[in-house]
C-alpha cells in the first residue's frame, strides 16, 4: 500500500520542530506501524538523509518504550494496543497519516518523536514501592490474598508506563499512571502499612513534575493500551482524602 | 601455560591443557551454599558505603542486584540503555517463574528442581550452581510476594501454579501472561526506593562500550551518553554485568530490538572468557515470520502448551484450512513421540520436532512455515472463558499481529531464537576470570547447561540478583586489597580512546548500505548454519561468509548523522560490529563440539530416531574461549563432574 506521511522532525530539544511530508510506497499490510517506519527510514538512509528517530524496544507491547500520536490519537486508531502492536491492515491504501511525539509539558521532546519520560520514574521513586529489604520476607503463602484483590492489583499493575494517558489528556495529567501504581500496591495486604503516605508522596511528586490535574475527561482510559480503569483515579482520590484527614505523607 | 597447537584451526582449536577451575567448594551440594555463605568474608555495615559498585543492566538480575546492594549500604551506580530501568527486556517474559515450594503437594522438592534442571540442560551445567539455584528459588517467591508482585491466586487466597516444559510437577508461579513484567516491576520498585534513598545512582540512556582493567582487575567501564554522544570513563571497585543475552545476533529473534551483546563482548576482548557461545535456545512457540519487512519475532508463551495441542496434517502438502482436516488426518506429533511429556516436551526437543515437520512438507499457513497450536479441545472441555482468563492477553496479541482469532482457528507457531545459555564464564561465585568482574543473569553461562527449561530464566536472574551476588561480591571486596585508581591512568585513557576510535571509524566509513542491511545478512548466515541444525560443513561455510560480510561492512556501511547527538544508527552499528565477531565465535564453538546436546544439534550426531547424541567421554566440559586478538581464540576447558545426578541419556518418552 501507498501512504502520505506527515511526520514531526526536530533535531534536538533546543531546536524548533516542524512537520515534513513523505510519500511511502510498498508498505505491507501485515507489517506493524513501526515496521512501516523502518521502511521509511531505510529509504531515507538510501537517500543519505537522517532517519526518523523514535523510541521502541520489545515490539511486543509490554516494555512501554514506544508511543506515537497517530492522527491525533495516542497509539493510533485501534483500541487497547501500543504503537508497536498496531498493524497496517487497519489503514487503507492512499491514507494520510500524521505522526507526532507525545505532547506534554512534563515530557520534553528530545529528538523527532522521542520524548523524555523520566518524570514517571521520579513519581515511583517518591513512594511507588513496598519497603521490604531482600531477605525480610515471610513465606509467600502466610498472608492469603483474596482472588478479587489480587486480580484488581494485577489490573492496575498491568500499566506499562508508556505515557499515552498524559499525551491524550488535554490537561497533560498523569493521574491515570499514578493512580494505577497506587491501586496496585494499595489493593494488597502487603501494601497497607504505607498506603496513605504513598498516596500523598506520589501525588506531590506528580504535581512537582508539572503534570496537570484531572477533570474527568476520560481520554486517558480511552487510549490506554492496557485498558487501565478510570476507577483507580477515584480510589486514589479517596485515599488522598483519608490521608489528609490522618495527616499522612510527612515522612 | 602449556598450549597444544594443531594445523587446521577450524577442525580442532588450540586449547590450554591446564583445566579451568570453577572454584566449586568441596563437599556435598546439599550443604555447600550454606557453608560457603558462612565461610565468605563480610564487610562491616559502616564501611560498605566506601565501596563503589558499577552494575550494567537493570533487568531482573541487574535491577535486583542494584537494589539489594543498595539496601546493604554499598555505593551503587546502575546503567541502562533504555529510558527507564522498568523497560529492561525481562519485562517481556510471559509464562512464569519456577520454585520448589511444593505447594501442590505433587512431589516437588529442591532436589527435584535441581535434578530437572540438570537433566533439562542435557548434563552440560555445573551441578553446584544448579543446586544453589534450586535452593534459593523459594526465597525469591517470598521476596516478590512481599514486594507486592500480584501473582495469580486461588479463591482461598493461596498462590496458584501451572506446569511448564520438562517437568512433571506444577511449580510455576505466574501473573497472568505478564510474569516477567510484574517481577521486573518488583525489582524496579525496590530499585526506585534505593534511588530515592541515595544509595543507587541511576544512569538511563547510557550504554557501556568498554571495560576498564587496571593491574588485572576490573575497575570501571567506558560509557556513551546516548542523548549527547559524550564518552566518559566511570571508575569503581567492582563491575557487575547483567546485560542479558545475544539472541539478536540472528537479527530476527524474540529479543527486544535494543538487546545486545556489546557489554559482554567488549569485556571478552579485555580478557573475560566466553563460555559455550553455541548454546542458543530456539523457542518452539513463536509466530512464524510473514515477509521481508519483519523486524522481530514474537513469542507465544510456553504456558499455552498446557492447554494447546500441537499438530500438523498427516499428509505432506495438505493445504486445506485447519477446520477441514478431519481428526484422523492430523498428526499430534509431540503426543505420539513423547507420550509422558506430550505437548510439554522441553524446548529444544519441541523445536526440532517442529522443524522436522515443516521440512517434511507438513508446514501450515500461507508460507507453509508453521505448525498448529490448537485450543479447540480445551475450549470444549473448559469453556472459552477459562481459556480467556488464562491466556487472554496472548490471544489478543496473536490477533493483533496475524489478524486471526485463535479462539476460532488454531494458532500457527514456529521456533525462533529466544535465549542464549552461553555467556561470559563465571566461577561458583559468579566472578569471571577477570578479578572484580562479576556476571549475572542471562549474560553469564552458568546454570542452564545446553538447554534452559521454561520459567527458569526469571528464577536465575532473580537468584543471582537478590541472593547470590549480594553474598559473593562482598567476599571479593573484603578479601582484596584495592589500590586507588584515577581517570588519568593509562588503561583508562586507552579504553576511552578505543571507544572513540570505533565510533570515528563507523562515522567515517560513509558507505552506501544501512546497518540493518548488514545485520539482516549476518542473521541469515547464523540462522542457516548455526541455528536449529548444524553441520561441520555448514559451520565452515559460515566461518568463511561472516568475515567476508564483516569486511564489506567496514568498507561500505552508511551511518547517518553525527557522533555527538542522539543517533540510533550509530548505536545499532556499534552493536553489529560485535555481533560479527560473536557470531564467528558461535560457529567456532559449534564446530568444536562434535556432539549434539540441548540447543546445540549437530546433524552428524543423532540417534536413529533423530534425538540428540551426546558424547560424554570427550565433551563433558564447559568450552571457555579466550580472546587472542586474531581469528584463533584459545580454548580453556572446565571439566563437568556429575557426582549427584547420574549422567544419563535424556528421555521424555
Amino acid at each position: 500500500m501507498r501512504l502520505k506521511l506527515r511526520i514531526w522532525r526536530q533535531k534536538n530539544a533546543q531546536s524548533e520542530g516542524r512537520f515534513v511530508d513523505y510519500n511511502l510506497d510498498g508498505v505491507s499490510e501485515d507489517s506493524s506501524f513501526l515496521e512501516m517506519l523502518d521502511l521509511l527510514n531505510q529509504q531515507l538512509i538510501d537517500r543519505n538523509e537522517e532517519p526518523v528517530h523514535f523510541d521502541h524496544d520489545c515490539r511486543e507491547g509490554i516494555c512501554g518504550m514506544c508511543g506515537l500520536m497517530i492522527n491525533g490519537i495516542a497509539h493510533g486508531p485501534k483500541a487497547a494496543v501500543t504503537t508497536c502492536q498496531l498493524h497496517m491492515r487497519v489503514f487503507k491504501d492512499g491514507d494520510s497519516i500524521t505522526i507526532e511525539p507525545w505532547r506534554a509539558k512534563a515530557f520534553p521532546v528530545m529528538k523527532d518523536l522521542i520524548v523524555d519520560r523520566s518524570a514517571f520514574d521520579r513519581i515511583v521513586q517518591a513512594g511507588g514501592y513496598i519497603s521490604v529489604n531482600t531477605g525480610q520476607a515471610p513465606d509467600a503463602n502466610v498472608i492469603p490474598v483474596p482472588k478479587e484483590q489480587a486480580d484488581r492489583a494485577m489490573d492496575a499493575a498491568a500499566c506499562i508506563g508508556c505515557g499515552a494517558c498524559v499525551a491524550a489528556c488535554p490537561n497533560g495529567s498523569a493521574m491515570l499512571f499514578t493512580s494505577a501504581k497506587l491501586a496496585h500496591l494499595n489493593s494488597l495486604p502487603q501494601g497497607q502499612a504505607e498506603r496513605f503516605d504513598r498516596a500523598v508522596l506520589m501525588v506531590n511528586q506528580m504535581d512537582a513534575e508539572g503534570f496537570g490535574g484531572c477533570t474527568n475527561i476520560g481520554e486517558c482510559e480511552a487510549v490506554c493500551p492496557k485498558e487501565i480503569s478510570l476507577d483507580f483515579i477515584a480510589m486514589m482520590n479517596r485515599d488522598l482524602l483519608r490521608a489528609s484527614l490522618m495527616g499522612k505523607g510527612k515522612r | 601455560m602449556s598450549v597444544t597447537t594443531t594445523q587446521t584451526m577450524t577442525e580442532v582449536p588450540t586449547f590450554v591443557e591446564a583445566t579451568l577451575d570453577g572454584r566449586v567448594p568441596s563437599g556435598p551440594v546439599q550443604t555447600m551454599w550454606e557453608r560457603t555463605k558462612f565461610e565468605m568474608k563480610l564487610i562491616n555495615p559502616s564501611n560498605r558505603r566506601k565501596f563503589k559498585v558499577i552494575i550494567v543492566g537493570s533487568g531482573l538480575a541487574g535491577g535486583a542486584a542494584a537494589a539489594t546492594l543498595g539496601e546493604q549500604g554499598y555505593n551503587v551506580e546502575c546503567y541502562a540503555y533504555q529510558d527507564s530501568p522498568r523497560r529492561a527486556h525481562s519485562v517481556a517474559a510471559q509464562g512464569g517463574i519456577n520454585a520448589a515450594k511444593n505447594y501442590r503437594n505433587d512431589g516437588d522438592s529442591v532436589y527435584r528442581l535441581f535434578y530437572d534442571t540438570v537433566k533439562g540442560g542435557d548434563f552440560r551445567a555445573r551441578e553446584a550452581n544448579v543446586y544453589r539455584l534450586a535452593e534459593v528459588s523459594n526465597a525469591i517467591i517470598d521476596q516478590c510476594v512481599a514486594q507486592g508482585v500480584p501473582f495469580a491466586r486461588e479463591y482461598g487466597g493461596m498462590l496458584d501454579n501451572r506446569s511448564f516444559g520438562g517437568a512433571q510437577v506444577s511449580r510455576t508461579f505466574y501473573a497472568r501472561g505478564q510474569t516477567g513484567q510484574q517481577l521486573l516491576l518488583g525489582a524496579y520498585q525496590a530499585l526506585a526506593r534505593q534511588i530515592a534513598a541515595g544509595t543507587v545512582k541511576m544512569f538511563t540512556r547510557t550504554e557501556m562500550l568498554d571495560l576498564i582493567v587496571i593491574n588485572g582487575r576490573a575497575r570501571g567501564i567506558v560509557v556513551r551518553d546516548m542523548r549527547t554522544g559524550e564518552i566518559t570513563p566511570r571508575l569503581a571497585d567492582v563491575v557487575v554485568l547483567g546485560t542479558g543475552g545475544y539472541s539478536n545476533v540472528f537479527y530476527l529473534s524474540t529479543n527486544a530490538k535494543g538487546c545486545n551483546g556489546t557489554a559482554i563482548w567488549r569485556a571478552h576482548k579485555r580478557g573475560a572468557y566466553f563460555a559455550n557461545p553455541c548454546y542458543t535456545q530456539i523457542h518452539p512457540t513463536c509466530i512464524p515470520p510473514v515477509g521481508e519487512h519483519q523486524s522481530k519475532l514474537t513469542l507465544m508463551s510456553e504456558s499455552l502448551r498446557n492447554d494447546g495441542r500441537i499438530w500438523v496434517p498427516k499428509q505432506p502438502g495438505d493445504t486445506r484450512p485447519a477446520d477441514q482436516i478431519p481428526e484422523n488426518e492430523r498428526y499430534y506429533y509431540l503426543e505420539e513421540m513423547y507420550p509422558s511429556y506430550g505437548n510439554l516436551a522441553p524446548r529444544d526437543i519441541s523445536s526440532r520436532a517442529a522443524k522436522r515437520q515443516v521440512d517434511s512438507g507438513r508446514g501450515v499457513g500461507p508460507l507453509r512455515n508453521g505448525v498448529y497450536l490448537d485450543f479447540a479441545d480445551s475450549i470444549k472441555r473448559l469453556g472459552e472463558k477459562v481459556i480467556r482468563d488464562r491466556y487472554g492477553n496472548l490471544f489478543d496479541m496473536y490477533e493483533n499481529i496475524t489478524g486471526e482469532n485463535a479462539y476460532k482457528t488454531p494458532m500457527r507457531i514456529y521456533p525462533a531464537p529466544h535465549y542464549t545459555m552461553g555467556g561470559l564464564w563465571v566461577d561458583y561465585y559468579l566472578m569471571s576470570n577477570i578479578p572484580g568482574l562479576f556476571v549475572i543473569g542471562e549474560a553469564n553461562f552458568s546454570d542452564h547447561g545446553a538447554n534452559r527449561l521454561g520459567a527458569s530464566a526469571l528464577m536465575q536472574g532473580l537468584a543471582d540478583g537478590y541472593f547470590v551476588l549480594p553474598a559473593t561480591l562482598p567476599n571479593y571486596l573484603a578479601s582484596t586489597k584495592l589500590e586507588k585508581v584515577d581517570a588519568g591512568a593509562d588503561a583508562v585513557k586507552e579504553a576511552v580512546a578505543n571507544v572513540q576510535n570505533i565510533t570515528q571509524r563507523l562515522m567515517n566509513t560513509k558507505g552506501t548500505k544501512s546497518v540493518d542491511h548488514y545485520h539482516r545478512e549476518l542473521g541469515k548466515i547464523i540462522w542457516e548454519y548455526c541455528g536449529m541444525g548444524r553441520t561441520a560443513e555448514g559451520l565452515q561455510k559460515a566461518l568463511q561468509l561472516i568475515p567476508e560480510l564483516e569486511a564489506e561492512f567496514w568498507e561500505n556501511v552508511r551511518v547517518t548523522g553525527t557522533a555527538n547527538e542522539l543517533n540510533q544508527e550509530l548505536e545499532k552499528a556499534g552493536r553489529l560490529v560485535d555481533y560479527f565477531e560473536l557470531g564467528r565465535l558461535m560457529c567456532i564453538d559449534a564446530l568444536n563440539r562434535n556432539e549434539s546436546c540441548g540447543g546445540h544439534f549437530r546433524e552428524e550426531y543423532q540417534t536413529e530416531e533423530g534425538e540428540a547424541q551426546r558424547n560424554d567421554t570427550e565433551y563433558a566440559y564447559v568450552a571457555a574461549w579466550e580472546y587472542t586478538g586474531d581469528d584463533r581464540p584459545l580454548l580453556h576447558k572446565e571439566p563437568l563432574k556429575f557426582e549427584t545426578v547420574k549422567l544419563a541419556t535424556r528421555s521424555y518418552k
